[in-house]
């Protein structure tokens, strides 16, 4: 247990629970932080794509966009529609927002460090991402708007769609791991970028990372949002402080959905060099960010925070029924046979993944 | 065969490949974005702005109240009286222009026979209130008075080409 000044002075019940909260305000705060930075990060490099300049005058190059946003955001009304349900229409954000944030209670930053190591932490993870349906559902229905059920429908129907060819693609990496628990997942894959789970579950973790493009409603799925066709989707109705908890929350899956990437197939905080360089060169200054450390799990996830806004300035968004193909009809088949073929992998022992 | 080749480039997202390597080699690309205040884009010595009235070298102001521009102007936003003056020349006594209706066609500067109404470079203005927009006969010629210089030096790089 860390020492933390005048924490003995507390009865143990509350020393526990004063720990806990220290520790999702460690989490909680810099994942905040990380999303109001990657709604700058998404306008630059969407900006740069597109062959301008992107948002540079609030700050040094834009820096402090963000928080003028979140400023802006936080002074503005929160109207409720005439006709909604005002308690399901405050709850919906609130709902969306928890199960966003509830999920990074089990992902390991670390080495043994994470919130809580739950041994069934993959499932948790499920649980709170397919929760986060509910948030958007709630949002189409209370807001009492055609666009706004509109987008809450397609945007349900489409996660749960998606939702299980991730979850297949997740029974993937537990057959090879052995475990849900996510730091056994990462130590699974120790031992250098040939053991990462890529190599052996390629197709999986294709078909888990757009399938998870799909769970965040960002495009090319974004058929919930769907500006030129129904407005904003779900969130139309929402204006202000609710609208910009969902928008944190649609961003906080991303970086979610990033994480678990990394975790699982890309080893997490583990060095892709483990284990070839030589042990005096990992004790210089610069030798030691060749070691696996928190700087490699950070390089990872912005790897594929990246490819979310590269997607979104590349690909146009997909036909409702497209997405449904794709969904039920590729990715599900394809997931199923490569979990076969894993299953025969680790009866034949194939090294260095299975053995 | 072709089948095969299909099946092979759908699940190698061949198409998705190249697409993001089209938007990425954008991303390194020279922005075509001009920081407006600090960077301005070239002007032309055509350029249609804010109107002025311009006067001879001596002093004497070049309208001879012909009406050419009022009956030219499409918007309808110049407006024109005239009375002579007590040396029996013919002079304007009004000559508003409605800039909230102008249009910035430059049909009055090709109509005016003296070159007496002219447009400048001039497009960084406002006004705070309508009454702003109105110009009249004062206003024009002090903004003639202000960009003499570069109006003439406009009108003589255009003179070969009219």
């Amino acid at each position: 247990m860390p020492e933390i000044p005048l924490l003995d002075l507390l009865p143990s019940g509350l020393q526990t629970l004063t720990l806990i909260l220290l520790k999702i305000i460690a989490i909680v705060t810099p994942l905040l932080l990380c999303v109001a930075y990657l709604t700058y990060a998404e306008r630059r490099v969407i900006g740069f794509m597109q062959v301008r300049m992107g948002p540079n005058r609030v700050g040094p190059i834009g820096l402090l966009q963000p928080i003028a946003d979140a400023v802006k955001l936080a002074f503005k009304e929160i109207i409720i529609p005439a006709g909604a349900n005002r308690f399901l229409f405050i709850l919906a954000p609130i709902v969306s927002l928890a199960t966003a944030l509830s999920a990074w209670a089990v992902v390991p930053f670390g080495a043994g460090r994470v919130l809580a190591d739950l041994n069934a932490g993959l499932l948790y993870i499920l649980a709170m991402t397919s929760m986060g349906i509910y948030g958007v559902i709630i949002a189409g229905w209370a807001s009492n708007s055609k666009y706004a059920l509109l987008g809450a429908m397609r945007s349900a129907a489409q996660m749960v769609s998606y939702e299980i060819a991730m979850g297949f693609a997740l029974v993937g990496v537990l057959m090879a791991a052995g475990s849900l628990n996510l730091g056994e997942i990462v130590n699974a894959q120790a031992g250098g970028f040939g053991h990462w789970f890529v190599w052996p579950l390629l197709p999986l973790f294709v078909v888990y990372f757009i399938s998870g493009v799909a769970e965040t409603n960002r495009a090319p799925f974004d058929v919930s949002e769907g500006e030129s066709e129904i407005v904003a989707g779900f969130h139309v109705e929402y204006s202000g402080m609710s609208f910009s908890v969902f928008f944190m929350a649609e961003y906080a899956n991303m970086i979610l959905i990033s994480v678990l990437s990394s975790v699982m197939f890309l080893g997490g905080w583990l060095s892709p060099f483990e284990g070839m360089a030589s042990a005096e060169t990992l004790a210089s200054p610069l030798g030691s960010l060749l070691d696996s450390g928190f700087h490699w799990f950070v390089f990872k996830v912005a790897l594929f925070l990246f490819f979310y806004l590269w997607f979104r300035a590349t690909f146009p968004r997909y036909r409702y029924d497209q997405i449904m193909r794709l969904g039920w009809k590729v990715f599900i088949p394809v997931t199923l046979v490569w979990i076969l073929v894993i299953g025969v992998a680790i009866a034949a022992g194939i090294g260095p993944w299975f053995d | 065969m072709k089948s095969a080749q299909h099946l092979i480039k759908t699940f190698l997202l061949w198409e998705l490949w190249k697409g993001l390597f089209l938007t990425g080699r954008y991303l390194f690309a020279k922005k075509f974005t001009i920081r407006y205040p600090e960077e301005k884009t070239p002007q032309s010595p055509r350029f249609r702005g804010l109107h002025a009235l311009r006067r001879y070298e001596n002093g004497e102001e070049r309208c001879i109240a012909c009406k050419l521009c009022e009956a030219v102007c499409p918007a309808l936003a110049i407006t024109i009286d005239v009375e002579p003056r007590d040396d029996g020349s013919r002079r304007t006594t009004r000559y508003d222009i409605d800039l909230s209706k102008c249009i910035f066609c430059g049909f009055c500067e090709e109509a005016c026979p003296v070159d007496s109404i002219v447009e400048t470079r001039i497009y960084e203005y406002h006004g705070e209130k309508r009454s702003d927009l109105l110009m009249n006969k004062v206003k024009l010629l002090a903004v003639g008075a202000d960009e003499e210089g570069r109006i003439a030096e406009d009108r003589a790089a255009d003179a070969k080409y009219r």
